[in-house]
């Protein structure tokens, strides 16, 4: 008897031993990316049991050109081409600070006409961004016609800023100064009709993708990142101002001349995927009201560049300045020390710090709600690895 | 290639204070007409008030470097670090790191890592980025981390390791993490670190 | 005579002969076809080096429309893959991984090196991180210039690669 029962013991606990190692086993290790479908120039790894991720680990890198180190080479006009390479289809908001910052090094005053210009840019390349990163969030959900349609109209756009700055997606156009090259004429209507008729499609976007049932459900209750868990992280742009917080540094700290506009920061307060997803969708629509008022208040004429001297530099010093761009706020932190280059370039890039919150969403989640999840963080990983 | 590295810089600094002191025309006054401006606007009064308020608790521990409009720079000893970003997220409201830099000073034999806080919670200080900055020695680099009182700084703090050879004691994680695996050189952004062909 | 024509040391000489006299007359036009094939069924796979994939992104869009060149969208397995597009700076972190995709590949495969970065390092020829082109890693068949290139020349390199398949002898 006394046998029978032992056997019973040693077989329970062989039983809870085999349970044990088969939990440890049980567990799956995939490396997503980056030849991937979904992830693009990143990687990372995540853990599966059965269908839900219980670890994740960001791998990024794969795009880390050495744009800092490179910075300390380059007089401070020279760094702007190659500082606009992480982020090609934005690349009026990232070359937008650095001349922002170099400015207040420099001690350049920035004539207003080139500041309305300025933003006019900004505000357009903004949309091309947003219409991209729609494009690519229809395809992640697999949803085609979201693909073709905003890649289409982000070509009108393309179309514009191409008349505007002479190159399709690198402008260069920002510098430290002003603009490259005034307005064409007639570039106002043009401007004005493309914005019209994006607003006509931006009602046809929500009807085929926004209100549709299967993204919803996709989307809707996904990966919910709370306003506490957003101030922790300090993740920015659309991530946190769907978590509840209005912050766009177009309000909070207005740069050239957008205390003079008038708009309001959008915003959502649920936090989960669908509204990450949403509130890109959102500034692009308020941006086109922006595009009319800078339309509407730029001074007719005037200059559009300060003079330069040939090799411009400040006294040492640093400047830390930041703008909004399409993934929230994009920070150089520009040290001097009195020499035409500069001692130290630091680029904070709003993709860098959404980055954080991917492992934090992902772990609990569903394997089907890792596409969703990741793109709507509004990461672009070559901006995050710089 | 040492030699080269040196010669271009010669001829930089000989040619550049000519066109600086030659055209006072645009440039230079632009330059001087702002810079005064800024020294009269020196003490902004909001500013000055938050630097007292940290002044106030921590007395002469901190040494304020500038104050500008919307810019603060403190620079505090390594030691000080963690109590003081402690007071200032819990009682100044600043509650996330926007970016974390490290800077190499060869000629002080110095590091400089510079935490850029900013605040999302108080609204009179949404425009404000407050630059807390400690120093640390370049051959033997180490400073604590301040993951506990910030998570944001997570990953700006991995890569200030990677590329200045920062060590932040009490983080989980110094290791690899933009550069390739097998990276074998010196932390690129040391000012030695030098890349090819300049 | 006979004898000797189906000796076994002249067989195989016999064989080889009769299989070029085959090869001769079958060649060219199942070759012909072969390549027609490929060429109109080119599948790149989905590996992004760097942001040149954006106008990789903006050609296969509705405006360029590069799929009625016959090359198609990328979304796929690399295993059903026969072109490589790379798209732009390659880093040390993505060199052994851009290799390890190309001998995935199942053959037939040709590369083409999109961008001034794939082609000789670019504009990050002196950055510490970057390859001065892919050459060193894959064979490249078709080099497009540009920086990035716009959508137009990317479509153009594609037809020069196609140009190039269709004079290529099948192996």
């Amino acid at each position: 008897m006394t046998s029978l029962e032992d056997k019973f013991e040693e077989s329970k606990k062989l039983g809870l031993q085999i349970a044990k190692e088969s939990e440890d086993d049980r567990l799956m290790t995939l490396s997503v990316g980056p030849q991937h479908p979904g992830s693009g120039h990143f990687r990372f790894i995540i853990k599966v049991d059965g269908d839900y991720i219980v670890y994740c680990d960001p791998d990024p890198g794969y795009v880390h050109r050495g744009e800092e180190k490179m910075c300390e080479y380059r007089n401070v006009i020279q760094n702007i081409p190659h500082l606009e390479r992480p982020v090609i289809h934005d690349s009026n908001n990232i070359t937008y600070s650095y001349s922002l910052a170099v400015e207040e090094l420099v001690g350049i005053e920035v004539p207003r006409r080139a500041q309305y210009i300025r933003a006019l840019a900004s505000e357009l390349n903004r949309q091309v961004y947003t219409l991209y990163w729609l494009a690519i969030y229809g395809i992640f959900l697999g949803h085609s016609t979201m693909f073709m349609w905003p890649t289409g109209d982000r070509e009108l756009l393309i179309d514009l800023l191409e008349v505007l700055t002479g190159a399709r997606v690198t402008h260069a156009y920002n510098i430290p100064g002003g603009v490259r090259n005034d307005m064409p004429d007639g570039f106002k209507e043009r401007c004005l009709r493309q914005v019209r008729y994006l607003q006509k499609r931006f009602k046809e976007y929500e009807d085929i993708f926004y209100n549709m049932p299967l993204f919803r459900q996709r989307t809707e209750g996904v990966a919910v990142l709370s306003k506490e868990d957003a101030i922790k992280l300090g993740v920015t742009g659309s991530v946190v101002r769907a978590s509840g917080i209005p912050y766009d540094i177009r309000k909070a700290e207005p740069y050239d001349i957008y205390n003079e506009i008038d708009f309001k920061v959008q915003y959502m307060k649920t936090g989960d995927c669908f509204a990450r997803s949403y509130v890109p969708f959102l500034d692009m629509k308020e941006s086109c009201h922006i595009i009319e008022q800078l339309l509407d208040k730029m001074p007719q004429s005037g200059e559009v560049r300060a003079k330069l001297q040939p090799n411009p530099k400040g006294p040492p010093g640093e400047a830390y300045r930041r703008v909004e761009s399409g993934r929230g706020a994009l920070g150089y932190y520009v040290v001097s020390d009195g020499t035409p280059k500069p001692y130290r370039v630091k680029i904070s890039v709003g993709s860098f710090r959404n980055m954080l919150a991917l492992p934090y969403l992902l772990v609990g989640q569903k394997m089907g709600d890792m596409p969703a999840t990741y793109w709507s963080l509004n990461y672009w990983p070559v901006e995050a690895d710089r | 290639m040492s030699a080269n590295k040196d010669e271009p810089k010669k001829p930089d600094t000989s040619l550049l204070p000519t066109p600086a002191a030659k055209p006072p025309a645009t440039a230079t006054k632009a330059t001087t007409g702002t810079q005064p401006a800024k020294k009269e606007q020196e003490a902004p009064p909001f500013e000055k008030g938050l630097v007292e308020e940290i002044k106030k608790k921590f007395g002469e521990s901190i040494k304020v470097v500038f104050i500008k409009p919307l810019r603060t720079k403190i620079m505090v000893e390594p030691k000080d670090i963690v109590a003081i970003a402690t007071f200032l997220r819990d009682n100044m409201g600043f509650d996330h790191a926007e970016s974390v830099a490290g800077t190499d000073y060869p000629k002080d034999g110095q590091i400089e890592v510079i935490y850029h806080l900013g605040s999302y919670t108080r609204e009179d200080l949404a425009a404000h980025v407050l630059a807390l900055t400690t120093r640390t020695n370049r051959d033997d680099a180490l400073l604590p981390t301040l993951i506990n009182v910030y998570k944001s700084v997570e990953y700006h703090e991995r890569e200030t390791f990677e590329m200045l050879g920062v060590y932040f004691e009490g983080h989980p994680r110094n290791d690899r993490f933009l550069l390739p695996e097998d990276w074998a050189d010196i932390p690129p952004l040391r000012k030695d670190f030098r890349i090819k062909g300049r | 005579m006979k004898k000797e024509l189906v000796s076994p040391t002249t067989f195989n000489v016999m064989v080889s002969k009769l299989s070029d006299v085959l090869v001769k007359a079958l060649d060219a036009p199942l070759g012909y076809a072969i390549n027609w094939g490929r060429i109109w069924s080119l599948w790149p796979v989905h590996l992004e080096t760097a942001c040149c994939s954006v106008e990789f992104g903006a050609a296969s869009g509705p405006r360029y429309d590069v799929e009625r060149f016959g090359i198609i969208e990328a979304f796929g397995s690399l295993r059903q893959c026969d072109l490589i597009v790379v798209q732009g700076t390659v880093t040390r972190k993505m060199a052994p991984r851009l290799r390890m995709v190309y001998d995935q590949m199942p053959e037939p495969k040709y590369v083409i090196a999109m961008g001034a970065c794939a082609i000789t390092g670019g504009l990050y020829i002196d950055s510490y991180n970057v390859l001065p082109g892919v050459d060193g890693i894959v064979p490249v068949d078709v080099y497009v210039p540009g920086c990035p290139p716009r959508p137009e020349t990317l479509i153009q390199g594609c037809m020069l690669l196609q140009e190039k398949i269709k004079r290529s002898k099948i192996k």
